[in-house]
């Protein structure tokens, strides 16, 4: 069915569809809708959930730990001060295996207090266990709710779903709902490997000493190692039922291209348009939009990047006292390979502010002009 | 003639935790762990945050109770207690019994929050709060249930704890929940009976033990149960009910209540106090004596 | 209930070994916390009125009842001496360990 929608309430009907039984969530702009939508469809009974109004988003997490523990699927949403709230309880969510799926809209963290996009609440979160993925439109957050609680669920490890603030959570686009029944047959109940019940009880997350931590940490990351191929399957199977292909990254152009963007969320797809334009002008360019960033699609960036001799990196975040997150990854991803493109870093559209098409003209010109990368980091658009 | 006589048990016999735990010798939280469990049953999941029970059940991959254990963060027993209720509903199980199991820090402090919470939004749990009053787990460092004139880590006696112990039950009586109840390990007939009922009651059930702590109050551990004893003879810890906000009831009424001194003088964490402070905290225990006792009347 | 189950310590060889979440697999049966104490209790059975105090103030469930008698399980029994100390007939001693 198709119908024009928000892409926050395309996470609300991606947790509907993907039958979440326990929803625990505290508001904050810009995420309010998902929550509000949610909270509709369980008290009309289109959901048949538990939703749970905890009093802050550290309650939320612990929440959903708790349910997800018990055998229940789990999502909650949230962003940027609420993210950053919950730090500890992703740490927690991890390292104790529940595959709670979140939708996380990217704001930027405050001070001073700023409603719109920016990449560093989610990047902040990077360390923590997660899977990661990043969309660019209303359809594919909620194809990609659903494909995350398959593949978290498969290898016990949570997913956050990344949304811009407003240029994706609030625009609305034509999106189709898929059936319940083929959603249903693409991804089953949940059933955890173990669980909280007094038929078989266990402690879990006890006193670890030196003597085992490091085991259960290496499990961890084992199992983190066979994300990408399983979101490559889950992808397709994906594409064969409802005729989308969800994988690591979405390329653009880049076989035969000389100059290539790496991208990521909405400017993910205005650095298409900009690929129209050069293209027009004789410049052999691509995009390669960056989906799945944790686990890190090396291989897929390798491949593709490798036969590009110009890559700019465009990254909505900084780490502080570093460079942007996004290009600091692909370095080291092409670090050691045969053959290295040059690698630029550009930072843009922090704090919400637009990242248009003159934005990728500018990098471009930039990148084209230059035989190496004599900056670490070009800012687009500060007024310096 | 003795050997006639039967063993006639007044609490359950069943025993939910085993030997072999790492509590210290004479440990109240252990003792409060065991009652509650032969009140409860064996269909609870228990959440534990740090506290000394998250020591106390013993180190992965083993553990000392019959029951789940979810062991979580610090400040999550309530949130996490209501996560798990949810979710068990969820899968079909309305019968299991969750229960939260924190410490007096992870309670009046880090963990009110939470409390408040769930107590306001009514989730089906029973919260119970053993009280050894310090931060034990960490080395005895004052938490806000720590009481006035107590010794501590962080209240050393140049600076003992001038501040009066949390009134935690007044705080959770203003959510209106179902049931609230005090207990003491040296009545465990008691103790036993309010989780009892706890258990069947639905909504939120908060119950506040006194766990006293040979090593973080300086006392013998063979006088652990005279100690929580003597909090209820003194009326430093009245045992009493609260169902629906409304109905406060006394469950033991002295005759005459023992002078706190004799309390006092079994723990090293007072033994620095004078003449005129003790009879400073006596006149507190017994204007919150008299406020309870009007609550009840 | 748990204490028929017989426990010992589990340890590893391999991760393959490990469950995938830090979860228990076993009592702390194993843990003979009896190696703790420096005095023991010693109850004297002809003055016991099988009141049954000492079992129920055991914080450490080391007082077993054993043909409607109380016995001190001196696998585990810390030495703590509450049982002593509550019980009214004054029939439990606590008695130094032979070293």
């Amino acid at each position: 069915m198709k119908k024009v929608i928000m892409g926050n309430h395309a996470l609300s009907y991606g947790a509907m569809l993907s039958r979440a039984q326990v929803i625990a969530a505290y508001p904050i702009t810009p995420q309010t809708q998902v929550v509000e939508l949610l909270s509709e469809m369980c008290a009309d009974g289109t959901l048949n959930a538990k939703f749970i109004k905890v009093e802050s988003e550290h309650s939320a997490m612990a929440a959903c730990l708790g349910a997800s523990l018990a055998g229940a699927r789990t999502f909650t949403a949230t962003s940027a001060q609420g993210l950053a709230l919950m730090h500890e309880m992703l740490h927690w969510a991890a390292g104790g295996r529940m595959p709670v799926v979140m939708g996380n809209i990217n704001r930027a963290l405050a001070p001073g207090w700023s409603i719109w996009t920016d990449q560093n609440d989610s990047l902040s979160e990077r360390d923590t266990g997660w899977i990661q993925f990043y969309c660019s439109s209303n359809q594919e957050v909620l194809d990609t709710v659903i494909q995350a609680f398959k593949v978290s669920e498969k290898v016990m490890i949570p997913s956050m779903i990344v949304l811009d603030a407003f240029a994706l959570s609030h625009t609305y686009e034509v999106v189709d709902i898929p059936a319940q029944d083929k959603v249903d047959a693409y991804l089953p109940p949940f059933n955890p490997p173990f669980r909280l019940t007094p038929d078989d009880p266990h402690a879990f997350g006890g006193l670890t000493s030196p003597d085992h931590y490091m085991e259960l940490r290496y499990k961890l990351q084992k199992d983190m190692e066979k994300v990408p191929l399983l979101v490559e399957e889950t992808g397709r199977e994906y594409e064969k039922m409802f005729g989308r292909y969800l994988g690591q990254v979405d390329a653009y152009l880049c076989e035969d291209a000389e100059f290539v963007f790496v991208t990521s969320g909405t400017a993910g797809y205005t650095a298409r348009v900009a690929v129209d334009e050069l293209r027009e002008k004789g410049i052999k360019a691509g995009n390669l939009r960056i989906k799945l960033f944790r686990p890190f699609p090396f291989e897929k960036v390798r491949s593709i990047l490798s036969r590009v001799p110009k890559v700019a990196v465009l990254d909505r975040n900084i780490s502080y006292g570093h460079h942007g997150i996004f290009y600091q990854e692909v370095k080291s991803a092409m670090f050691g390979e045969p053959v290295q493109p040059t690698i630029f870093g550009f930072i843009a559209g922090l704090g919400g502010r637009d990242i248009t098409r003159d934005s990728f003209k500018e990098i471009a010109e930039y990148a084209l002009s230059k035989d190496k990368a004599e900056e670490e980091i070009v800012w687009i658009g500060v007024k310096k | 003639m003795t050997k006639e006589r039967k063993m006639t048990l007044t609490i359950p016999q069943e025993e939910l935790m085993s030997p072999g735990h790492l509590a210290c010798q004479g440990c109240g939280a252990s003792l409060a762990m065991r009652l509650a469990l032969k009140g409860l049953g064996q269909r609870t999941v228990v959440c534990i945050p740090a506290c000394c029970w998250a020591v106390i059940d013993g180190p992965f991959p083993h553990s000392s109770l019959d029951i789940p254990i979810y062991h979580c963060a610090f400040e999550t027993a309530a949130s996490s207690a209501s996560g798990v209720k949810a979710g068990l509903e969820m899968v079909g199980d309305t019968e299991t019994t969750v229960l939260a199991w924190a410490g007096d820090g992870g309670t009046f402090d880090i963990g009110l929050q939470a409390l408040s919470g769930a107590a306001e939004r009514n989730d089906d749990i029973i919260y119970t709060c053993y009280d050894n009053e310090a931060y034990m787990n960490t080395g005895i460092q004052r938490s806000s249930a720590t009481p006035l004139g107590a010794w501590t880590t962080t209240t050393p006696v140049k600076h003992y704890k001038k501040e009066r112990k949390k009134d935690i039950i007044g705080i959770i009586a203003a959510h209106g929940i179902p049931y609230i109840a005090t207990a003491s390990v040296a009545y465990p007939e008691d103790m036993v009976k309010k989780f009892k009922k706890a258990k069947a009651i639905k909504g939120t059930r908060f119950i506040h033990v006194l766990a006293p702590c040979p090593a973080g109050w300086k006392s013998r551990p063979e006088d652990t149960i005279k100690l929580a004893r003597l909090a209820v003879q003194t009326g430093y810890f009245p045992l009493y009910e609260i169902e629906d906000g409304e109905k406060w009831t006394l469950n033991l009424k002295p005759k005459e209540r023992k002078p706190i001194a004799e309390y006092l003088k079994l723990q090293g964490r007072f033994r620095h106090l004078k003449e005129e402070e003790i009879a400073w905290i006596q006149k507190e225990v017994d204007s919150n004596w008299e406020r309870i006792l009007k609550k009840c009347a | 209930m748990s204490k028929k189950k017989e426990s010992h310590k589990i340890v590893f060889n391999s991760e393959k070994e490990m469950p995938m979440a830090p979860m228990s697999l076993g009592s702390m049966l194993y843990n003979k916390t009896g190696a703790w104490r420096n005095i023991k209790p010693v109850i004297d059975l002809s003055r016991c009125i099988k009141c049954g105090i000492c079992w129920k103030f055991c914080p450490d469930a080391s007082i077993d009842i054993v043909d409607d008698w109380p016995q001190i399980n001196y696998d585990y029994c810390k030495g703590c001496g509450i049982c002593a100390e509550e019980c009214p007939q004054k029939c439990i001693a606590m008695v130094e360990e032979e070293k």
